[in-house]
């Protein structure tokens, strides 16, 4: 192909961030001329933006293929992510209209920003090369960072923005310093090249690749916010505006998540025994830590957030399994989690009300008498994070844990069954506030629920039920799609 | 005039000057010096890449040098803003005192 720019096929294949950016630029173009009369048309359009990505990826699932000289791999792998990654926009731009009103906060450029970021993600699920992994994290990230302080009066989220921004840089450089040294010691940045290097004769000095491995543990380990690098999340989710909140834990969690899969499961696998033990404590470690902080919280986007680290735990066992049946596994519960995380956050940004007052957990007293709908969809999402049968949630930790027992992981599935039973605590404990308190003064000022709330709590609770009654459907898809990884 | 320093020399100055970037990030408390602490790491990087893709005789990693710093100039951008903004809000740049998040 040297000598053509881009072929058609390349274009095809590049069709839902090309639609993203193109569509995220249109809506910055037409601020100046919609004005804020009609503020819900950039909500409107961007939905309309995002659906059109749905289409092109799914175009370019059936035109599938290596891209742009192998830079891009469109593949069943990729398209999951994908579509999951778009689903979560779409899923955070319902709750976000109402919200936004409330704050009284311009949204033409919000909308514009969720764009963008979800581009980069649909870049990153879907590189083959280290330096476009760099390039979609960094316009997913650079994005986010402006998102999480977009109330910009708002001291909570200035505050949130600024140790986003600087510890999401931070953890950039520690994974682009992982790029340069694989560069340099295999002579290639392709995923299936640096695989071919370390495993075939001559394999390059394995204390350079394992300090490379190290360092793009550490720069992912950041962005799926794993203990040890855990510490922004909780100051991130709680200061952010809670539907960026839900976007942040579901859209570039699930994509940090992908990248990681790719990179460690085909480039790293040769090196595959040294990497294990790693996951493994990261695993243990984001487990313990986030489910026991989660205990102490008592405001409930913190509690969500070191549940989040304690959920980014559950599938980095899956990726210490080494297999297919991980990787899949892995799949099915970023999935479950997307759903389930995204509409317990646009409860919250239902009951939290002018400014976020109401982010306690005892502002939930009574909610049940007031608003049955929104509390029946809220402990459908808290069942699923507990993981019950019959919701997404049940099938995720299943699989992840059967995967980790087919790979002879005895005590990390125990510690993380017994991890899972704490858990049951916190959550369990939200759905008492709801059903058996006496309405409190949140609740008895809460807003009726608009039909873009009702959406995005209706859609994500037939998600979760879906994933949960009908398993199949997504993890024979994942199965097969984690096969063409090699 | 390259070959008169060996190569190993440029990749531990790159070493040195990574580390330099991270201790200034964990010690230093103004806001705007542990962001540039943070430019200075991906410039480390950059030397990196460039003594690599001399070594390699490729042009690969020249280019990389070029993805880099766009990138960095748009995280320059974005960061000095958000720093601009929270400077409005509290009047200060020790990053001891933005701490209002807790439980």
């Amino acid at each position: 192909m040297p000598g053509n720019f881009a072929t058609a096929s390349d274009v095809i294949r590049f069709l839902p961030e090309i639609i993203l950016a193109v569509m995220g630029t249109l809506l910055m173009i037409l601020d100046p001329l919609l004005h804020r009369r009609s503020s819900n048309a950039f909500g409107h359009l961007s939905i309309l933006a995002l659906a059109g990505a749905l289409g092109g990826a799914i175009y370019a699932y059936l035109n599938g293929g290596p891209a742009f000289g192998g830079m891009l791999m469109v593949d069943g792998f990729a398209t999951f992510f994908g579509v999951l990654v778009i689903v979560a926009g779409i899923l955070t731009i319902l709750p976000s209209y109402r919200f936004l009103a409330r704050q009284g906060a311009e949204t033409s450029e919000y909308h514009a920003l969720l764009l963008f970021s979800v581009a980069g993600q649909c870049l990153m699920v879907a590189a083959n090369d280290l330096i476009m992994v760099f390039i979609g994290l960094e316009i997913s990230s650079i994005s986010s960072y402006i998102l999480a302080g977009y109330l910009r009066e708002d001291k909570r989220a200035n505050e949130a923005s600024l140790k986003y921004f600087l510890l999401g840089s931070f953890a950039t450089a520690f994974f682009l310093y992982g790029v340069a040294l694989i560069y340099g010691s295999t002579g290639t940045i392709n995923l299936a090249g640096v695989n071919v290097v370390l495993s075939g004769p001559g394999a390059p000095s394995l204390v350079f690749v394992g300090v490379a491995a190290a360092l793009m543990f550490v720069g992912l380990g950041f962005k799926v916010s794993a203990a040890p690098f855990q510490v922004w999340t909780p100051d991130v989710y709680q200061g952010a505006p809670t539907p960026i909140s839900a976007f942040l834990s579901a859209g570039p969690k699930a994509a940090a998540f992908a990248v990681f899969l790719r990179i460690f499961t085909t480039a790293f696998a040769p090196i595959g025994h040294g990497w294990e033990p790693l996951v493994w404590a990261s695993a243990l470690l984001s487990m313990t830590i986030g489910n026991f902080a989660a205990l102490q919280q008592s405001n409930i986007k913190r509690m969500l957030a070191y549940s989040s680290i304690a959920h980014a735990g559950y599938v980095l066992v899956a990726l210490t399994a080494r297999s297919e049946v991980g990787t899949a596994a892995a799949m099915f519960y970023l999935a479950a989690y997307a759903f389930m995380n995204i509409g317990a956050f646009a409860v919250v940004s239902h009951l939290s009300g002018k400014g976020e007052r109401y982010q306690n957990i005892e502002d939930f007293s009574g909610l049940a008498q007031k608003q049955p709908l929104a509390a029946a969809m809220f402990s459908i999402f808290l069942l699923s994070l507990i993981g019950v049968p019959l919701t997404g949630g049940f099938f995720g930790k299943f699989y992840i844990f059967k995967a980790a027992l087919e790979s002879h992981l005895v005590w990390l599935t125990v510690l993380g069954l017994l991890n899972s039973a704490v858990a049951a605590y916190y959550y369990l404990r939200i759905l008492v506030m709801m059903y058996m308190r006496e309405p409190a003064e949140a609740t008895e000022a809460v807003e009726p629920l608009s039909p873009g709330l009702r959406l995005a709590l209706i859609v994500p609770a037939i998600g979760t039920l879906f994933l949960g009654i009908f398993p199949n459907w997504v993890l024979d898809f994942a199965g097969k799609s984690s096969v063409l990884l090699k | 005039m390259m070959s008169a320093v060996p190569v190993y020399w440029f990749l531990m100055l790159s070493a040195v000057l990574f580390a330099l970037g991270v201790a200034g990030f964990l010690f230093r408390r103004n806001i705007i010096t542990v962001f540039m602490s943070i430019e200075l790491m991906l410039n480390a990087v950059n030397l990196s890449f460039v003594t690599f893709s001399y070594q390699l005789k490729q042009v690969n990693g020249h280019l990389f040098t070029f993805f880099v710093m766009v990138v960095a100039a748009a995280e320059a951008a974005v960061g000095l803003a958000i720093i601009l903004t929270v400077f409005k809000n509290r009047s200060t740049l020790n990053i001891d005192e933005v701490n209002s998040l807790k439980n």
